[in-house]
């Protein structure tokens, strides 16, 4: 097990290596540039601009001065925010949006789990089709009619709720409610669809049918032989889950106007802004990266058919 | 085997509501089972053995199955009319089952000894500790090797025969008056079946289980049962002690299966017979012989009505139009 986990540790050194170099590249191969858009900037203050970022020199140079760079924890300069580093803006923002997309993570796993639940179980009852209903709503309709929809009636019409903002304002904790709600949606609909699917196929398994056959209690049957098989596929799913959390934040934050990375990601794309957008990359992935990792590790443990070697 | 009559199914009917119409998967069975005995079921795949087993101990899912007739008497009780908390004390207690698929019939994600143990602390109301000390004493009856580490392992650490015999020592661990194996050797090797066989025989033997074995295989019937109950079609075609039915067969049905089963002791050169035909649909069946398709010596009336049955001196019944009294026009 230790061993797996060391692996699995050191395969993360590749994988960021590759994720760096790529969108390095990809980036500054990408049209336009930090200060095209700043008109009419003399020639001189310009060629200044670019040696004070080192952009006079060949890429290949950058590259590395940048990989020395990040070696080291730093992310550098923002092309942008001025006075800013990047490794403050992430500091800032990062915060924020873990919070955000670990409430709405909680949120979906337990609501989507606890309305499988019943719907598995009250198959083809009225309970089963509210709940199935709701998901498909959840599926199919995305966070950018759904936000703005919360908003216009919880916070416009009934008021409610604020419509924006952020917990250090004066509506405090209750700013969180509409964009957790908005940004769980979806993976709570998608949970609540495959935990019920798959627990209707535990309970027509033929472990099931032994368990029966032993004169166990239907609650005892459920709570013991049944959840534990049909909501591991949950669990792989939570990786990828937080991956959609995490891109859902950016738009999101955007309709909420919450101080997260996904609103200076989109800016920092829009911006060129190189350093601030490789420094997002670079959290982002590393989170993912960890995320699945940990996934694993918990899948392996609650399978006992899986030994890591 | 004793005289004494301990389960008793009465007209025993189950049908399956389908998009293509009801299935009338088991319709009209009837057979006793003494204590001690050892039942054979034998018919063709679809014939309603596992439906039959099923239903005894009320377990028919539910949708699209609905048990629609008939009595399940196990020491005078109506299995069929109790209520769930009542049956549940029989199941797994006084009434086992274990099933053809050793592989997928455990449950992966617990240890034997959880798997164990929780059917002897429900039934015997023994305590955690000595739960698993009669669980080790099972498997060791079981013939699995070091059992006090075995235990605690999971299924997948145990091959197919292995979990076959794990089944058979969680089953016989409340001591059960009935063991239900549905074909218990069938998803396993050649060389296994035979062990595994052999096991069961030992164990009911010793413990005064009775048994109904549902296989589809003669040979194993020959080899493991007292008596016989031949079915196609969701029907008993013909009852009987083995060796009686063996020696001579009645039913048209019966004398087709026997004669398919490649024997050693009759010389060789003979092709080895097979019944012509498919296996009958049971989806709305009209009144009439099921088998009559299929059979040689089939009559104008077996088209026309189900076959009464017919009692034998050796104690046998037959379903079939050649041996009864009630000629119709
Ligand atoms: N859950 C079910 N739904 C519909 N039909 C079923 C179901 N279970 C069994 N049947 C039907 O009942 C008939 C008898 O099945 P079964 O008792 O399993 O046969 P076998 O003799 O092979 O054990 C088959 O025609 C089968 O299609
Ligand atoms: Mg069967």
């Amino acid at each position: 097990m230790t061993k797996f986990i060391i692996r699995r540790l050191l395969s993360l050194i590749p994988t960021m290596f590759v994720i760096v170099t790529l969108s390095f590249f990809l980036i500054r191969f990408a049209p336009g540039g930090p200060f095209s858009a700043e008109k009419k900037v003399p020639a001189q203050v310009l060629q200044n601009l670019m040696k004070k970022y080192h952009m006079d020199e060949s890429l290949g140079r950058q590259y590395l001065r940048y990989f020395g760079e990040i070696l080291r924890g730093d992310l550098g300069p923002s092309f942008r925010y001025k006075d800013m580093t990047v490794n403050a803006l992430i500091k800032q923002s990062m915060p924020n949006s873990m919070l955000l997309g670990t409430l709405s993570l909680a949120l979906a796993v337990a609501l989507g789990i606890a309305v499988g639940i019943v719907s598995a179980l009250k198959q083809n009852k009225w309970q089963d089709y509210t709940a199935m209903s709701l998901a498909v709503v959840g599926i199919s309709v995305p966070l950018f009619v759904i936000g703005p929809l919360l908003q216009l009636v919880f916070a416009m019409q009934l008021k409610w709720l604020p419509t924006s903002g952020w917990i250090t304002d004066r509506a405090g904790l209750k700013t969180l409610i509409m964009p957790v709600i908005t940004l769980s949606f979806p993976y709570f609909a998608y949970i609540a669809r495959m935990s019920r699917a798959s627990i209707l196929e535990v309970l027509r398994s033929d472990y099931v049918r032994t368990a029966r056959a032993k004169g166990l209690k239907e609650s005892t049957v459920i709570g013991k032989h049944v959840l534990k098989g049909a909501l591991l596929p949950i669990v792989s799913y939570l990786g990828p889950a937080f991956s959609g959390i995490i891109t859902g934040s950016i738009v999101v934050e955007t309709i909420f106007l919450v101080p997260g990375v996904g609103k200076i990601f989109v800016q920092s794309a829009l911006n060129r802004d190189y350093t601030l957008i490789m420094g997002e990359v670079i959290v982002y992935s590393l989170i993912l990266i960890v995320m699945n990792f940990v996934v694993d590790i918990v899948y392996g443990f609650l399978d006992p058919r899986i030994a890591y070697k | 085997m004793t005289e004494e009559v301990i389960l008793r199914v009465k007209d025993l009917r189950t049908y399956f509501k389908t998009d293509e119409g009801t299935v009338k998967a088991v319709d009209g069975v009837s057979f006793d089972l003494h204590k001690g005995e050892t039942l054979g079921i034998v018919g063709e795949s679809g014939s309603g053995k596992s439906v039959t087993n099923l239903s005894i101990i009320n377990m028919i899912p539910s949708p699209p199955g609905k048990i629609v007739g008939g009595e399940v008497l196990f020491m005078d009780a109506d299995l069929l009319a109790m209520p769930a908390n009542k049956i549940r004390e029989i199941r797994g207690n006084k009434i086992s089952m274990i099933f053809q698929d050793p592989m997928t019939s455990l449950n992966p994600f617990l240890r034997i000894s959880t798997q164990m143990t929780e059917t002897i602390i429900l039934h015997q109301g023994l305590g955690k500790d000595e739960a698993k000390a009669k669980a080790i004493e099972m498997l060791k009856l079981a013939g699995i090797p070091a059992p006090e580490k075995r235990i605690d392992q999971y299924p997948h650490q145990f091959s197919g025969g292995m979990r076959q015999r794990v089944m058979i020592a969680m089953s016989l661990s409340c001591n059960p008056e009935i063991l239900i194996a549905d074909e218990p050797t069938s998803a396993l090797d050649v060389t296994i079946q035979a062990q595994i066989l052999d096991l069961m025989k030992d164990l009911t033997a010793r413990l005064g289980t009775a048994v109904i074995l549902i296989t589809h295989s003669l040979g194993v019937v020959a080899g493991m049962c007292d008596t016989l109950c031949v079915m196609y079609a969701g029907r008993v075609v013909e009852r009987g002690a083995t060796d009686a039915v063996f020696a001579d067969p009645k039913h048209p049905y019966t004398q087709g299966l026997i004669k398919s089963v490649p024997r050693l002791d009759v010389a060789s050169g003979n092709r080895l017979s097979s019944i012509r035909g498919q296996p009958p649909n049971v989806i709305d069946l009209p009144d009439c012989c099921p088998f009559y398709p299929r059979c040689d010596k089939a009559m104008d009336i077996c088209k026309r009505k189900y076959p009464a049955v017919s009692r034998f001196d050796d104690g046998r019944s037959v379903a079939c139009w050649l041996y009864s009294e009630e000629k119709l026009p």
